[in-house]
């Protein structure tokens, strides 16, 4: 089977913050579309690959599953020699479509012992721990205990040079007597962004309104200033991941000069782009 | 004799290193070398441009029961991001309005809530697990991958004018229609604890809801 050349140069690989500026554009008119029933035209144009690329099948044979996991029935198998094209991705399962036009989903292992037209081996790329010591954007979800309070804490994080990033976090706190939306912004200091367990130290600021609950007291919210010191770890995990666990020492300039100390432990679960 | 095992040692390595050259692949080659090569450029294919497909976005109805005021219609959107073929992470936002009490029936005016603390919305991420991947059928001809689920996680509510710490936890049927769409039906416990009347009470807030939900 031939290999066609004339494959348009938008064909480039597309990276994690184009999809995500994809989807954030995509996001409104896919909600507006959604009731409306959209005809399936319109989504193919907006989430098709109409260029497919093509693969040839060097191990005995491969597997073509009806969905996009093990646990979904083998329904074809394409034996050696047989060119397949490659048409999308879902986790690590691909979804081929055979020379006599069998569509089916196969594993990443099974794709992996494929040859492209170049003869050389397929490879499949994901992010690795390269680009944990080098990448921009984070975000990350973070769970701990803010002084006796509950607190779920979700951040992003920018990335200046490898050492270096900056913060913006929102904190929910709950505790026995009220609950809080709490506002942090931070600069981190990464002495060893190469290690696959990397230390940083943080300084920031920030702004907690709290919220006494309706019940017990006659209280009104208030608005406090706060600051930060604090000290922590990102550790590696795989793909794109990372488990991150920090300690910050707040001081919370209540407008009554009476500043409050407090000590926070969080860990989470991060993603990198 | 030293001497003599010496130059003959001497004379047989320059012997090699003079003919090495000549034996060499290089020099073989060499000597049909093509006078026109070919400039071909092979084009190199990357699994990166394939379309990947690991995240799902959604908007979905149904009803909820907040204990004590009754079940009433809730809507909501969701994102996930599925990391592996059983693994997925689930963002939700939702929003309802709690009717009335039996005691605020009965007692025909008094209220316990203002209207604006009457409303429901809830936000949270949770942490799902594919447990039954298999086919349904509909009649001879039609055959759609599903999916039975089991989810749970953490977020806040906001009622009865209190943010709460909320625990939920539930399971769930998707089937794919296509390749970029699917249908999800949902069924969810929302765990927090009210204080309504000074005195806190750990309520369980059933919801049941159905969605469609687009990957891209």
């Amino acid at each position: 089977m031939e290999f066609s050349l004339d494959q348009p140069d938008k064909d480039l690989p597309v990276t994690f913050a184009a999809r995500l500026r994809v989807f954030f554009s995509l996001l409104v008119p896919c909600l507006l579309l959604l009731p409306a029933g959209a005809s399936a035209g319109v989504f193919s144009s907006l989430f098709g690959n109409d260029q497919p690329m093509q693969v040839e099948v060097t191990d005995p044979y491969i597997e073509l599953h009806t969905g996009a996991g093990r646990g979904y029935p083998v329904f074809d198998v394409e034996e050696r020699g047989e060119w397949i094209e490659i048409l999308k991705r879902k986790t690590d399962w691909f979804k081929v479509r055979t020379g006599k036009g069998k569509q089916g989903w196969v594993a990443r292992k099974q794709l992996e012992k494929t040859l492209t037209p170049a003869g050389k081996k397929t490879e499949i790329r994901d992010a690795t721990f390269r680009e944990f010591s080098a990448h921009q954007v984070e975000f990350g979800a973070l769970g701990g205990d803010f002084e006796g309070a509950d607190e779920m804490t979700v951040y992003g994080a920018y990335f200046l040079t490898p050492n270096l990033s900056t913060e913006l976090s929102y904190s929910k706190l709950f505790s026995t007597t009220s609950d809080a939306n709490m506002f942090n912004i931070g600069v981190l200091i990464h002495p060893f962004p190469e290690w696959r367990i990397s230390p940083f130290f943080t300084v920031g600021t920030g702004l907690i309104r709290t919220h006494p609950k309706t019940t017990l007291v006659q209280e009104r919210d208030r608005d406090d200033q706060l600051a930060h010191v604090g000290i922590g770890v990102r550790a590696y995990l795989a793909r794109r991941f990372v488990f991150r666990a920090q300690y910050k020492n707040f001081i919370i300039f209540n407008s009554t000069d009476n500043n409050q100390e407090i000590n926070e432990w969080q860990a989470g679960l991060s993603v990198f782009f | 004799m030293a001497s003599r095992t010496v130059r003959l040692f001497l004379n047989l390595l320059g012997l090699c290193t003079l003919l090495a050259p000549a034996w060499s692949p290089l020099v073989l080659a060499a000597g049909n070398e093509q006078v026109i090569r070919p400039e071909i450029k092979r084009r190199e294919v990357h699994t990166d441009a394939i379309d990947t497909e690991d995240f799902e976005i959604g908007a979905w109805g149904g009803v909820m029961n907040i204990e004590d005021f009754g079940s009433n219609g809730i809507y909501g959107a969701r994102l996930t991001y599925h990391v592996t073929e059983d693994v997925f992470l689930e963002t939700t936002y939702a929003r309802t309005t709690a009717g009335e009490t039996s005691f605020e029936r009965l007692s025909g005016s008094a209220k316990i809530l203002t209207s604006s603390e009457r409303n429901l919305d809830y936000y949270n991420l949770s942490f799902g697990y594919n447990l039954l991947p298999g086919e349904s059928f509909i009649g001879k001809h039609w055959a759609f991958t599903s999916d039975f689920y089991l989810i749970g996680g953490v977020g806040s509510t906001s009622f009865a004018g209190d943010d709460m710490l909320t625990w939920n936890a539930g399971f769930g049927y998707k089937v794919l229609l296509n390749d970029w769409l699917a249908v999800r039906l949902d069924a969810r416990d929302h765990i927090f604890d009210l204080d309504l009347l000074g005195e806190k009470r750990t309520t369980n807030n059933l919801e049941f809801s159905g969605g469609l939900s687009v990957f891209f």
